[in-house]
């Protein structure tokens, strides 16, 4: 019987010819991940175990979220971290001014690559299944164990084969494909299981587009979030990733628990509305909601191309009155090619905050909290309630030509309407 | 573990963000981390808890964040285990990992209220409710996860067996 990409890749670290869904298997792990909020906690569990760290190559440490320091204990956690990473030579630990956000870093760094297995202390560890591999996001004591013994546990998850086929229409980016595919199955619709993607849609879908939607697959609640190895992944892994790696495809009569086909060429302009990431709307239909902020930016939509549409819809156009728009570059390459392109300068002549690669308000952290009932338009993945700041604010998740558009007249729109 | 306690009732999707948020993340502290837990949904939770109440949720509990701090702030708080419907997969293995029981039990979670008074018994799953006399069972935890929680946690549990 064949196996899905999930079951290729974790068969094929856990040393076996084949596994099934339900199976747990133990699997040497090719790189383990934290942050700032959750490397502290981990080292913690870490220094409990006794041992040294399995590879100082195979952990990469990332001061993001609430970095450069929003205050006095955030400070001291960087510096727990901080301290960790140089007393154990970890490689992949970098400074504010050298790094950007974590999931952002990974693939731009080349340090996570197809075929890869990876455990991250966050989430959104999932954005590397856009590269083809297997990763996923844990807590901090996996992690610490993780650190430990190179190793961790996992369920051999079942699969939803996402199949997708059209072209895109103009003003629809990778995040209406994952908002659409979350309002159809919901947050809990992927639970236990991998999104896989398939189908001549794919080939439709940039690597920023397939990083956003990996990205999300979290928020069906999905394990992973995986894309074939195709020409566009080995440009973009090529020049950044300098070690041996081995791509996985579907197998033809691979098992899947359910297909969910979604068509681009009939996508619309979405937005999720408050308080979760499946309570999607076509933007046409939700009637004038004003707003007090936009937020471009966070590990979902902070690369280059991501701030590419928004100065595409911000030239020569100024952000409306009542609004302030936040633009978050992902890295700090990111910051430099966005400056180098003229596009800080259409952003800032727009009248939009630019800030240093950070999380920042997208968990609520800093740089942009709501005050209770405002509203934000945001780039983000999460529209939980509090998620970025009063319990009474409210997140809508869209696009960046959404965000941009709306920045402008003021009001959930599309570009269209400009 | 026999438990006997009064249940806080929630609904479906409990996030990690609302269990603990992120404004109270740059600290780890577990009793500090208690003191938060649940403020965004239910300000009277972190006042009123007493140690060997549970919590009961709809599906998808704990879904969001990967944050530890989320099942460390409700076992701070003195809550012995988690009841829900289904759980987000990343909360769940947290939970196993530093020995909170969390029991998934379906639609059964609509015959519990809130204040209902709960006899559990984790290690053969079995809830029963004294104020209504319903008796359900929880899915078994698979392999060798089982181990894990036995052994507190997968701290305990590496120390002992490195994953042999
Ligand atoms: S940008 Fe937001 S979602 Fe992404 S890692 Fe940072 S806090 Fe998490």
């Amino acid at each position: 019987m064949g196996m899905t990409m999930s079951e290729k890749i974790l068969a094929h670290h856990a040393g076996k010819n084949f596994v099934e869904p339900g199976q747990l298997v133990i699997c040497p792990l090719d790189m383990v991940l934290a942050n700032d909020v959750t490397g502290p906690p981990s080292i913690k569990e870490f220094e409990k175990i006794g041992k040294p760290v399995f590879d100082t190559e195979k952990i990469a440490l990332i001061p993001d979220h609430f970095q450069p320091a929003k205050d006095i204990k955030s400070a001291d956690l960087a510096k727990i971290m901080r301290d960790f990473a140089h007393k154990n030579k970890i490689k992949h630990y970098y400074e504010a001014g050298r790094v950007g956000i974590e999931h952002v870093i990974l693939p731009e760094f080349g340090i996570v690559a197809p075929g890869m297995l990876t455990i991250g202390a966050d989430s959104h560890t999932c954005t590397y299944g856009a590269l083809n591999g297997f990763s996923t996001g844990v807590g901090t004591t996996d992690l610490a164990v993780g650190m430990a013994t190179g190793k961790s546990w996992f369920k051999v998850p079942e699969a939803i084969n996402v199949h997708l086929t059209g072209k895109k229409a103009k003003y629809i980016s990778g995040k209406d494909v994952i908002l659409t595919l979350i309002g159809k199955i919901g947050v809990d619709g992927a639970l236990y299981k991998a999104l896989e993607f398939s189908g001549e849609g794919v080939f439709e879908l940039s690597m920023t587009d397939r990083l956003t939607i990996s990205n999300m697959a979290i928020e069906a609640g999905a394990k992973a979030g995986i894309f074939p190895f195709d020409e566009i992944t080995k440009n973009y892994v090529e020049g950044r990733v300098k070690k041996s790696y081995e791509p996985v495809a579907a197998d033809t009569d691979a098992k899947y628990s359910q297909i969910v086909e979604i068509n681009l060429s009939e996508l619309k302009p979405v937005v999720a509305l408050p308080h979760l990431p499946e309570n999607v709307k076509n933007v046409e239909e939700v009637g004038e909601i004003k707003i007090n902020q936009v937020v471009i930016g966070s590990c979902t939509n902070g690369r280059l191309e991501d701030l590419e549409i928004a100065a595409e819809i911000l030239k020569n156009k100024k952000i409306h009155e009542n609004v302030r728009a936040i633009i978050i570059p992902g890295s700090q390459a990111i910051y430099k090619e966005a400056v180098h392109r003229g596009l800080i300068d259409i952003f800032i002549d727009a009248g939009c905050v630019v800030s240093c690669p950070t999380c920042g308000p997208c968990l609520g952290g800093y740089m942009g909290i709501l005050s209770a009932g405002e509203r934000c338009v945001s780039t983000t993945n999460r529209n939980f309630r509090g998620r970025m700041g009063h319990v009474d604010s409210e997140v809508y998740l869209a696009s960046p030509y959404v965000a941009a558009a709306s920045a402008i007249l003021g009001k959930i729109s599309t570009p269209a309407e400009i | 573990m026999q438990i006997e306690g009064k249940v806080w009732r929630y609904g479906d999707n409990i996030d990690t963000d609302v269990i603990i948020p992120a404004r109270y993340l740059n600290t780890f502290d577990p009793a500090e981390l208690a003191k938060h837990c649940m403020v965004d949904i239910d300000e009277n939770f972190a006042k009123n808890v007493k140690a060997g109440d549970i919590i009961v949720g709809g599906k998808n509990f704990g879904c969001g964040s990967s944050r530890e701090h989320a099942p460390v702030a409700i076992k701070a708080s003195g809550v012995p285990v988690v009841i829900a419907a289904s759980f987000a997969r990343i909360f769940y293995r947290n939970g196993i990992n530093i020995g909170l029981p969390l029991l998934e039990i379906g639609n059964d979670v609509e015959k519990i209220s809130a204040n209902d008074i709960l006899k559990i018994d984790t290690a053969t799953g079995t809830i029963e409710n004294l104020t209504t006399g319903d008796k359900f069972k929880s899915q078994p935890l698979p392999g060798f996860v089982q181990e894990i929680a036995k052994a507190g946690g997968l701290i305990n549990y590496i120390k002992n067996s490195d994953f042999k």
